[in-house]
């Protein structure tokens, strides 16, 4: 094959690590190589104590369009019916729930078209940046498919019902100003400013208060699955954990001695 | 912590059995197994005891049976194994028993959960009874107190496939109390203990039989025994105690007398 490159860039420097989806041919579209590799790198991120925040972006015009394609059109030319779920359950469960329990920061710099699945992923993350030019869309219903990768569960989530809806029903693009208005994404940038920015903020939040911040996260996850009485339970196991830290009592110390806070993730 | 059996401690009124052998998983072997029960056994005895917690700790709670103490052995060995004696001596102990469970608990490890009386989990447990994917079955009870725990339906699914489940399914299920994260696991399990170790012992240990009496009897007959051991605690101080202490709005202290 002609391109004997990794499907998947991995790189860590000051405590963020940057995954770049790397198949630029087909606007990096997930195939199973793709989805193992993410789901083993956001594995490697959440043991590696020297990374405290996670980046995920694509190489070239598009952050990711979503299942690749090929394989089904020659499955449908060949007369076959592809069984959809099981690779679902199998591939995109796996990785879409490591994004959700990696007690780290997620962050989408979402470079260029982010599309079906590739949509779904950035959802997932907890933040999303993305280039003026870039643009969402969830084009499951353009090509005859519900919604999946976790759209059904974050989209509504994120945007709201009616909004949901029609970004699902139609399958447009949404652009990235007119994500940044419904909140959709958190912060737009320039092209060439993307990085830099998506970086600086996951460099300062790698460099906080990272125990609570996975505390957080956790939180966050069960209170948008479960009803307000459990998820007030959880709070407080999740409070007398953080109360417990060494950075909790370095933040209160700093607060009172009027001082910036000095965070050890512990 | 070096591998190393059990640890046995003894926590004000609880008591604890730790299986300690993490470069196995805590997998249950012959040695393993005798040594919690023995564990509990000894903490079942002594009168300083009224609550026992069966754990494994934060990373796994026990990964099966030791496979490799199985492979060669022939239907004799197995039929007539002094480990089925094990499982046995663990339905005897009195006190009640909680079940502090993280990470694995497969095969056997399920199986010992099981024989507790309450099951207390972190978010990462997982429970099953993978046996079938070795060409075997359970064996100390999993198709039995898995079936009273959750119906035949979803005992049939995870014996008939092997398959694991998570914590939060096993606690919809009924077959856990309750998910707590991680770190909070061992203080959740000890105060659930000093909660059940503050009441009269008497009443929780004729009050655990009863319950345990629902699985092995009709209604009638389990009724007529609830009766019987509602009774009996009339003839004790720590009845007449709790009963004066609610009457004259004071807080009771119990004797197991």
């Amino acid at each position: 094959m002609a391109d004997s490159a990794p499907v998947l860039l991995v790189e860590r420097a000051n405590r963020v690590a940057v995954l770049t989806l790397n198949r630029p041919a087909v606007l990096n579209a997930f195939n199973d190589e793709l989805l193992d590799a993410l789901t083993r790198a956001l594995r490697d991120a959440e043991r590696d104590a020297d990374v405290g925040a996670v980046i995920i972006t694509g190489t070239g015009r598009a952050f990711c369009a979503g299942q690749d394609l090929q394989a089904r059109r020659q499955m449908f030319e060949r007369g076959e019916v592809p069984h959809l779920g099981a690779g679902l359950r199998e591939r995109y469960k796996a990785m879409i729930l490591r994004v959700r329990s990696i007690e780290k920061p997620v962050i989408a710099a979402i470079n260029g078209i982010a599309a079906g699945a590739g949509c779904g992923l950035a959802l997932a993350c907890d933040l999303r940046t993305a280039a003026e030019d870039a643009s969402l869309a969830q084009s499951f219903a353009r090509v005859g498919l519900a919604m999946d990768s976790g759209s059904s569960f974050f989209l509504p989530r994120i945007v709201g019902l009616g909004r949901a809806f029609e970004i699902a029903f139609t399958g447009d693009p949404v652009p990235a100003r007119e994500a940044e208005r419904i909140g959709l994404v958190n912060h737009v940038h320039p092209a060439g400013e993307l990085l830099p920015q998506t970086r600086a903020l996951a460099e300062r939040l790698a460099s906080g208060a990272t125990r609570a911040i996975g505390l957080i996260k956790r939180d966050v996850n069960r209170a948008v699955s479960v009803d307000l009485e459990t998820a007030l339970d959880y709070e407080s196991y999740q409070q007398e954990t953080a109360g417990r830290t060494d950075d909790y009592r370095e933040g209160v110390m700093a607060f009172f001695e009027k001082r910036p806070p000095h965070y050890q993730g512990k | 912590m070096a591998d190393d059996g059990i640890l046995l401690e003894r926590l004000d009124g609880v008591g604890r059995v730790t299986m300690n052998r993490p470069s196995a998983l805590n997998a249950l072997s012959n040695e393993l197994l005798g040594d919690v029960v023995a564990g509990l056994e000894s903490l079942d005895a002594d009168d300083a005891v009224r609550v026992v917690i069966v754990t494994g700790g934060p990373q796994v709670f026990a990964a099966g049976a030791d496979l490799k103490q199985l492979v060669d052995a022939s239907l004799p060995d197995v039929l007539l194994s002094a480990r089925h004696a094990l499982w046995d001596r663990l339905k005897r102990v009195r006190k009640p028993i909680i079940a502090a469970v993280s990470g694995y608990a497969l095969g056997a490890g399920c199986e010992l959960a099981m024989s507790s009386d309450l099951v207390l989990t972190s978010e990462t447990a997982r429970f099953g009874q993978p046996e079938i994917n070795v060409g075997i079955m359970p064996g100390a009870g999993g198709t039995q107190r898995l079936t009273r725990a959750v119906g035949k339906a979803r005992a049939m699914e995870m014996v008939l496939t092997g398959r694991t489940i998570t914590a939060y399914e096993a606690e919809r299920l009924g077959l856990v109390n309750r998910v707590v994260p991680v770190e909070m696991l061992e203080d959740e399990a000890l105060a659930l203990a000093r909660e059940i170790a503050s009441k009269p012992p008497l009443s929780a240990r004729l009050a655990k039989e009863a319950v345990l009496k629902a699985f092995e009897t009709s209604l009638d007959a389990g009724l007529d025994y609830e009766r019987l051991c509602f009774g009996l605690l009339f003839g004790t101080e720590d009845a007449r105690e709790g009963m004066a202490a609610f009457i004259e709005k004071r807080s009771p202290t119990y004797h197991g007398r």
